[in-house]
């Protein structure tokens, strides 16, 4: 006698008719699975050049974000008021702050390697803009971070700020003398931005891999021949 | 008890801020510290020696 | 692009490189990740432990109207004769002409319009006072004003604001000089007395709202007077300052933002009318043209020529040596 599981006997689980892999999720699918092989996106081994601490500081600024928003986090649980009332929201803030300051410690130290490393080559340049524009989001969000606080500090930063903003006409609906509007910048649009810009910058460096040194005699002004070129690592290999 | 003591600060950088003024540029003690740990650390990082590590296949 | 194509392109060291073909190292990336993580945690829990970090409390119209009486009184007048920074701002508070911050034809701020409409002498002087219940003469005075005409309320306020610039302050009271400013003594008279009471914060806030989450217009006043101005510049947050760099007391503050803030300090931007829009302008093109550096001859051959590469890569370059 048979048991009854409740589950079909056969269940395939990819498309295996022209008809279904025309649907977008099979190709969606198969996208994903094509740029990033499992042991590309995670993987155990790294090319032997790198072995310097500067190739430590894109993680640093990594967990430093982490530590950025759980602590943005907490101070959420309670308000933007709780700070200026409680020791321990104090503390909280102050997690914050330093967090804040780790963030961008790391990242223009990660941003001066990779400056020195040239980064961008081998069709990497997506991955170097990526991670300009981070920057750049980054120092919005911390904008309206300092515009949250609710003392003295938000108050002389939003009105200097107001004349820079309102000259571009972005004035006219980015308000820096609206707290509620700010926070929820701050709290809701910029980091999100941040996370999918800072995400697409980590999945890019893993589909294109770290870049490999200069070649020895490419510091010599006339370093080009006529060679042929690869530009991305083939796929499949890990990168 | 002693995590209002921990929850303030051990060093209070309240107070008047320090600032060095050099040329047209004026910067804060603070600001100045930062910068220069910044590049202190980045040419710690690539000078110190980094471990050397197993090859596959070795 | 085909085979033939990249056959075809010439190699460049500054925008191309041969993929590595070489050895591997075992390399754990969660564990690193996670080892940071702890690293990371350790480290902001003692800088705030050992460094907490800055809250000077906000100023109010309150405290400012009781300190500073007579900067307050001076403020307000320019409030109501619509000489006061938000009054001749123009976009987005109001229309003043000729008041847009523009490079050539380029006015952003003109083109956008007026879409946070503030009138300074309806709604910094009149509209509170009009709020202030059982206040016969101060009412009366208002009505007075509101039913003169243009010349005579522009006559009566430029006596005002020529009388309280030999105000005095004694114990929190405003003391003006006398003049023939009508009805005008008594309104900014009776706006620095319900500033001092606290009510001018509340009633600019909420705007007869319960709920309102917007200061724009508490601000805007506290901005147009010098009592706001001043304490920021004993704490060197002043634009000419590098200001926008810094943070009250001794803590770090923006350090990223020193390009930014160094333009304020250069000629033509730091005495130019068009100084913001200036910068702007200047931050976007260098900014952009960080993106795109990979794009960008000479700049982006600087790390070849620099050599630092050698020194990161050095192991590398002596195991290649040595094969």
């Amino acid at each position: 006698m048979s048991i009854d599981t409740g589950v079909p006997a056969e269940t395939p689980a990819r498309a295996s008719t022209p008809e279904e892999s025309r649907q977008w999720t099979a190709r969606m699918r198969h996208a994903a699975e094509s740029a990033f092989p499992p042991d590309q996106l995670l993987p155990d081994r790294q090319p032997a050049y790198m072995a310097s601490w500067i190739y430590v500081f894109g993680v640093l600024t990594v967990v430093s974000l982490a530590w950025v928003i759980i602590t943005g986090c907490i101070l959420a649980i309670m308000g933007p008021s709780w700070w200026h009332v409680s020791s321990t929201g104090h503390f909280v803030n102050s997690l914050h702050l330093w967090s804040v300051e780790a963030f961008f410690f790391f990242m223009v130290i990660h941003l001066w390697g990779k400056f020195f490393m040239a980064a961008w080559r081998g069709n990497r340049r997506l991955t170097w803009a990526t991670g300009v524009i981070s920057f750049l989001v980054s120092v919005g969000a911390a904008f309206t971070g300092y515009l949250s606080q609710q003392n003295f500090d938000s108050q002389w930063i939003s009105t200097q700020a107001k004349d820079g903003i309102n000259s571009t006409g972005a004035g006219s609906v980015f308000n820096v003398l609206n707290f509620g509007q700010m926070l929820m910048w701050h709290i809701v649009l910029l980091p999100i931005g941040v996370a999918i810009i800072a995400g697409l910058h980590v999945l890019l460096v893993r589909r294109h891999g770290i870049v490999p040194p200069f070649a020895v005699g490419d510091g010599d002004a006339a370093a080009e021949t006529p060679a042929t070129t690869t530009t991305t690592a083939p796929a499949g290999e890990p990168a | 008890m002693f995590l209002p003591a921990l929850l303030g600060a051990l060093i209070n950088l309240n107070g008047s801020g320090r600032y060095i003024h050099w040329g047209f540029i004026q910067i804060s003690v603070a600001n100045f510290v930062v910068i220069i740990l910044m590049i202190v650390v980045f040419v710690l990082a690539i000078l110190l020696p980094f471990p050397k590590r197993k090859r596959d296949g070795q | 692009m085909s085979d033939d194509t990249k056959k075809a392109r010439r190699f460049k060291p500054d925008r191309d490189v041969k993929e590595w073909k070489g050895a591997y190292v075992p390399y754990d990336i969660l564990k690193e990740a996670f080892v940071a993580f702890l690293a990371v945690a350790v480290l902001i829990v003692l800088l705030a432990v050992v460094f907490s970090s800055p809250d000077e409390p906000a100023i109010t119209l309150k405290t400012w109207s009781a300190v500073d009486p007579v900067d307050f009184a001076q403020t307000a007048i320019t409030e109501l004769d619509g000489t006061s920074g938000t009054a001749s701002y123009g976009p987005p508070y109001n229309s003043t002409p000729d008041s847009s911050q523009h490079i050539g034809f380029f006015e952003p701020e003109q083109w956008f319009g007026v879409h946070q409409p503030i009138d300074t002498a309806q709604d910094f002087v009149i509209g509170p006072l009009r709020t202030l219940p059982n206040q016969p003469v101060t009412q009366a005075a208002v009505s007075l004003y509101q039913n003169a005409s243009g010349a005579q309320q522009n006559a009566w306020t430029t006596a005002y604001e020529k009388a309280v610039a030999n105000a005095t302050d004694v114990n929190g009271r405003l003391h003006v000089p006398a003049g023939r400013y009508g009805p005008v003594g008594i309104m900014v008279g009776s706006l620095t007395d319900m500033a001092q009471t606290g009510g001018l914060d509340g009633t600019l806030l909420s705007e007869g709202e319960f709920y309102n989450t917007n200061y724009t217009k508490p601000l805007l006043f506290l901005a147009d007077g010098t009592y706001l101005a001043d304490k920021a510049d004993a704490q060197h947050l002043s634009g000419d300052q590098w200001g926008m760099m810094n943070e009250t007391g001794n803590y770090p503050g923006q350090a990223w933002l020193w390009l930014y803030t160094m333009w304020y300090q250069v000629s033509p931007m730091n005495s130019s009318t068009n100084g913001d829009l200036e910068v702007w302008v200047i931050m976007m093109v260098l900014s952009i043209g960080l993106i795109f550096l990979p794009f960008i001859p000479i700049l982006r051959s600087i790390p070849r020529w620099t050599r630092v590469y050698k020194l990161i890569w050095r192991r590398h370059y002596r195991e290649l040596a040595g094969t």
